[in-house]
């Protein structure tokens, strides 16, 4: 009697630190899990806070900024004061990245196309090592690559000084490469077999049934690989700005050299002092970053809901 | 017929255009090995940095890319396993997960010049700590924790469930039945994705230049009092990586063998990282063949 008595305690007070360790352990979890909405509240509030700086202590109009190229961030009042109108920022940043992405997404597509529908087995077994491989390899390295290889052969062979929203945007376009791959790729292989099976048997080639059956089908998967890619060309900072000259001007052929939003803050940051205008713009274009990578993210969210699970 | 023709010829087309790919991408990775192992040697390899004359190596900027790998892995891997198991293990449909959700889709698609901005910020000025290794592997801390919850709750979620159930009807608890079965069942997929972020890690340089800083004070590879400003093990200097150095060299050096070191830094960069992927995939075999075989 007495014996059983004491092992029942034992047990009790064993299940007792069990559920301690229970509640302790899923609480740890939990704050762990919190954390990253905490920081990512905490980085829209910090970048938030000193993006909007310039509109309401530096009192820069919303005008000013979108809409006007005139860029002069320490002009002296005698000369007219200064000016940060990011329009020329805005647009390279724009042109660099959708030129990238316009020359990446077609080859990307061949490419995923080629890996899960055409290719032997060993092309598969060589392709997909590769990619991946490839999406690990530094940006900085490319923008390197790009530095060495691609200006010197701009300059001599199709004209300007090499520096160019030409040499940016081919950098980015083979830096997003793996990228829309990757994601093409797994849309494409998550496709019921039967439904290339079924083109077959109606009578279509292999290139009518990926053309009518399996590209459409895997529409909203390859969008959401594109707009990645997009949005890591926009927010590229090192390879671009080693390559595109940046100078403050809208480009008007190729060959001109550019600035971006990226290239800009990347160059500045560090010589501007805190809570100038000049810096205090220059954190309005990292809000605009932030803001553009909201706008990505939605997109994806509305397409991949509109193209439901294939 | 027709159909037949122009079916021939898209699949010629996407060979073509699949073999270019593959041709160019494997070109250059071929090109920026080879351009390195002319500058590459033992004294390149290990001697620090030249600011003016020409014959500088690289050997700090090696040293504290691994330091800082270390130093963000040390703040990533556990509050991302921990959150990863949340996601897996606790976490109930609902607004909450969904809020957990799209910050980890935030924060991997920002631009990573935005999170070294967000670094300047709060982890330079706001601590008040200057550049600093801690400053740059908390800013790259937030660049990796999502994907490093993403990873662990993929792999916990790859273990079979069997496992689990057995577990819990033997009247394990939760909490034991995630440290001691699916941690465990799961460890192959994790290691073999922290291995791969850490290359990510490895080369990452717009986040670090306005947090780590882009200067390297002398070290003395003798010093090992954590305390000292000279010593490399102190977190709270200033350290310039391999991957920030590549940029700093073209960008603003003025040493006479601008190329020499930069084609360098570019191979020894490039070489750590494809280690890193070939490790990770080997790892990931290895474990598993040992855990499942026996």
């Amino acid at each position: 009697m007495a014996k059983s008595s004491f092992s029942f305690k034992t047990n009790s007070w064993l299940i007792k630190r069990k559920r301690y360790h229970e509640i302790g352990g899923k609480t740890l979890a939990f704050i762990c899990a919190a954390m990253v909405i905490i920081l990512t509240l905490a980085l829209v509030y910090f970048i938030g806070t000193k993006g909007l700086a310039a509109f309401f202590i530096n009192k820069v109009s919303f005008k000013e900024f979108f809409l006007s190229t005139e860029w002069w961030p320490d002009r002296p009042l005698i000369e007219g004061g200064p000016k940060v109108g990011a329009l020329s920022f805005i647009i390279g940043s724009l042109v660099v990245s959708m030129l990238a992405v316009l020359v990446s997404a077609p080859l990307s597509i061949m490419v995923a196309v080629f890996m899960v529908e055409i290719a032997p087995a060993w092309g598969q077994r060589l392709l997909q090592p590769a990619i991946e491989l490839l999406a690990g390899i530094p940006s900085v390295v490319y923008g390197y690559i790009g530095l060495i290889l691609l200006v010197p052969f701009i300059r001599d062979y199709i004209g300007g000084n090499g520096f160019s929203v030409l040499a940016g945007f081919l950098v980015l376009a083979v830096m997003i490469l793996p990228t829309i791959i990757s994601v093409s790729t797994d849309s494409l292989r998550s496709l019921p077999h039967q439904w290339k099976e079924a083109a077959f048997a109606l009578g279509s080639t292999h290139w009518q049934a990926i053309r009518l059956v399996l590209l459409p089908a895997a529409r909203s998967g390859i969008i959401t690989g594109i707009v990645l890619g997009l949005a890591r060309a926009f927010g590229e900072a090192l390879a671009v700005q080693m390559v595109i000259g940046n100078t403050r001007k809208i480009p008007t052929s190729i060959l001109d050299p550019v600035m971006t939003l990226t290239s800009a803050i990347t160059m500045d940051m560090g010589y501007t002092t805190t809570g100038s205008l000049w810096n205090n713009a220059l954190w309005t274009m990292s809000l605009i970053l932030l803001g553009l990578s909201f706008f990505f993210i939605l997109t994806i969210k509305v397409v991949s809901k509109k193209g439901g699970r294939y | 017929m027709n159909a037949r023709l122009a079916n021939r010829i898209a699949l010629s087309l996407f060979w073509l255009g699949a073999g270019l790919v593959l041709v160019l991408l494997l070109g250059l990775l071929f090109f920026i090995l080879f351009e390195g192992t002319r500058a590459i040697s033992w004294d390149f390899l290990t001697s620090p940095a030249a600011t003016t004359r020409s014959g500088g190596g690289i050997g700090p900027q090696i040293f504290n890319s691994f330091y800082l790998l270390i130093l963000t892995m040390f703040i990533t891997i556990p509050i991302g396993l921990l959150a990863g198991v949340y996601m897996a293990e606790y976490a109930k449909k609902g607004p909450l997960i969904e809020l957990i959700r799209l910050s980890i889709e935030t924060l991997t698609s920002l631009p990573s010049i935005v999170v070294g901005l967000f670094g300047l910020l709060f982890f330079v000025n706001y601590t008040g700590w200057g550049y600093s290794l801690m400053a740059g592997a908390l800013t790259l801390a937030v660049i990796n924790l999502p994907m490093m919850v993403r990873i662990s709750e993929e792999a916990i979620q790859g273990v079979v469930p069997d496992l689990r159930e057995a577990s819990l009807a033997l009247g394990a608890t939760r909490w034991q039945t995630i440290w001691r079965i699916m941690i465990p069942a799961a460890l192959p997929a994790l290691i073999t994705g922290i291995i791969i972020t850490s290359g990510r890690v490895f080369g990452e340089a717009a986040a670090l230049l306005y947090t780590a800083g882009m200067s390297s004070p002398a070290l003395d590879f003798s010093n090992w009092n954590i305390y000292s400003p000279t010593s490399p093990l102190n977190p709270f200097r200033p350290a310039e990586t391999l991957a920030v150095h590549i940029w700093k060299v073209n960008a603003e050096a003025i040493i006479p063998d601008v190329k020499r070191v930069a084609n360098g830094s570019a191979a020894v960069l490039i070489s750590i990282v494809l280690i890193f992927n070939l490790l990770a995939r080997w790892l990931g075999h290895y474990i598993n063949r040992k855990l499942t075989a026996a």
